[in-house]
Formats: structure tokens, sequence, C-alpha cells
């Protein structure tokens, strides 16, 4: 398989066009015939990390690489930041405010559902900074 | 098939239409999307009181097989217009969900 590498811009509180970089990242990967369950797993993982790039900062970009062996997404976005990342990783922790509970988001489960669907996962961030998620899937091969 | 439970249950179908012949095993109940994410199987029956846009690339993503919108909730029409597109069931009743529940039940058991 060749290497594929395509990226999407996330706008700030843009709901309009939420899920749309996931959806597409789902639909690339279901091309390329990769298993359903890693599509599966690679399409919760991004629409979370779209969320929180959506919710929670100034914007940033979702960037997607498939090589032979593996599904890689990367979310960066420009800030501000999360000063406590062990507290940001706690399933129920969220900053939301209630309007945005209100739509469903802000259940504090993104970065656990993150975690949970990825092989390996790696979040680097401090206040006033960039917020860097990297989540990586492996592909199985057939006959493993 | 979706359509069978559109027709038994008396749904009505306010967007993708396109999606009737979906097979759905199963069924799901919250308004919490990460929840919706992580715990629904696919194939499910998704019922929400949710109706923004946004739960259609939620159940695209999960890959429910319809949306059911009980207590006959008002839908937004972006949310409509989205389904048609994407082609995944918005169906709606006047039942609760627990109501819905029962009878998706009692009917998986006439099959
Ligand atoms: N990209 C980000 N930039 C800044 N803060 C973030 C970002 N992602 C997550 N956070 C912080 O971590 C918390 C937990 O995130 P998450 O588990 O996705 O839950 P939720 O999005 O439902 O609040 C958020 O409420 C927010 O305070
Ligand atoms: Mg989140």
């Amino acid at each position: 398989m060749e290497n594929i590498k395509i990226s999407f811009d996330i706008i700030q509180h843009d709901f309009s066009k939420a899920g749309e970089a996931s959806s597409n990242i789902k639909k690339v990967l279901k091309q390329l015939g990769i298993p359903s369950d890693t599509v599966r797993k690679a399409a919760v993982a991004t629409y979370e990390a779209e969320m929180n790039i959506i919710i929670h900062s100034e914007g940033g970009v979702i960037e997607l690489t498939v090589d032979v062996d593996k599904v890689k997404v990367v979310a960066k976005d420009k800030g501000p930041g999360i000063k406590d990342i062990s507290l940001a990783m706690k399933e129920g922790y969220s900053t939301a405010t209630s309007e945005i509970r209100e739509l469903g988001f802000g259940a504090g489960m993104g970065l656990p559902n993150m975690k949970r669907c990825s092989d390996c996962f790696d979040i680097q961030s401090s206040e006033s900074s960039p917020t860097i998620v990297t989540m990586i899937i492996y592909l199985k091969k057939a006959n493993d | 098939m979706v359509k069978i439970l559109v027709e038994e249950l008396g749904l009505e179908v306010v967007g993708g239409a396109n999606g009737l012949n979906n097979k759905y095993t199963g069924v799901y109940i919250s308004d919490l999307l990460s929840w919706v994410m992580a715990k629904l199987q696919p194939g499910s029956i998704w019922i929400t009181i949710q109706t923004h846009v946004n739960i259609v690339a939620v159940a695209l993503l999960a890959e429910a097989a319809c949306i059911i919108i009980p207590e006959g909730a008002a839908i937004d029409e972006n949310t409509i217009s989205k389904a048609n597109e994407e082609g995944i069931p918005l169906l709606r009743s006047t039942l609760t969900a627990y109501q819905l529940a029962l009878k998706i039940k009692e009917l998986s058991r006439l099959e």
C-alpha cells in the first residue's frame, strides 16, 4: 500500500461542520479496504479529537497518515492548552459549558475514548500552548 | 430491517429514507454523544432526544442502523437534510424511549 497523508482544518466552534473530518477519514479508510473494526476505532477516536478542537481550542488541524502497518491520526490545535493532563484524562471530567452539555457533548469521555480506541496514545500539552494528540492503530495482517 | 420496524411501530420517517433497508441488531439509548460513540454496538437502533445536526455524524461514525427521536420532539431542518444526504434513517415516534424499547423487544419475539 502507498503512504497516504491527508489533513483537515478544524475551525473553533464550527458545529455545523462537526464530524466532517472524521467522516471523511472513515470513508478513506473504508476505501482502502482496512478491516471494519479498525475503521470504526479510528473514526471514533478522530471524532472525539475533532470535537475537542471545535469545543475546547482555538482551532487546529487533524492529519491522517496510513502506511502498510498502521493508521496514524494527529490532532494539533493552536491552544489554549491543558493545565493538568491527568485530570483531563479522567472519565467524566469536563470543562464544557452547560450550553455545550445540553447538546450532548461534554460527558468527559472524549480523551478516555481516544485512548481506548488506540494501540498507541500520546497527548502533549500545557497551559497557554498547543495540544497535540497522537493516536496510532496498527493494522494486523490477515494471517496474524 | 428498519423498514419493518417503521411499519410495525408506526414510526414517522422524517429523513434518510434511503437507509430503510438497513438491518438492526439491538437498541442503544443515550443522549450523551461520547457514550454513544463508545458503547453503541454497530447495527443498533439509537434512541435519543438530541435533535441537532451532529447526531447524524455520530450515528454514521458509530454505525447505528437508524435514529429514533421519541416523544414527538421537534427536529432541526439541517438535521433532516443531513440525514437525507447520508442516508441514515431519521425516525420519530410519540412514544417514550422506554415504550419504544419494549415494543422493539416485542417485535423481535414475533420475528
Ligand atoms: N484540544 C484541547 N484543548 C484544550 N483543552 C482540552 C482539549 N481537549 C480536551 N481538553 C480539556 O480536557 C477536558 C476533557 O476532555 P474530554 O475527555 O474530551 O471531555 P469533554 O470534551 O466531554 O469535556 C475538556 O473538558 C477540556 O477541559
Ligand atoms: Mg471531548
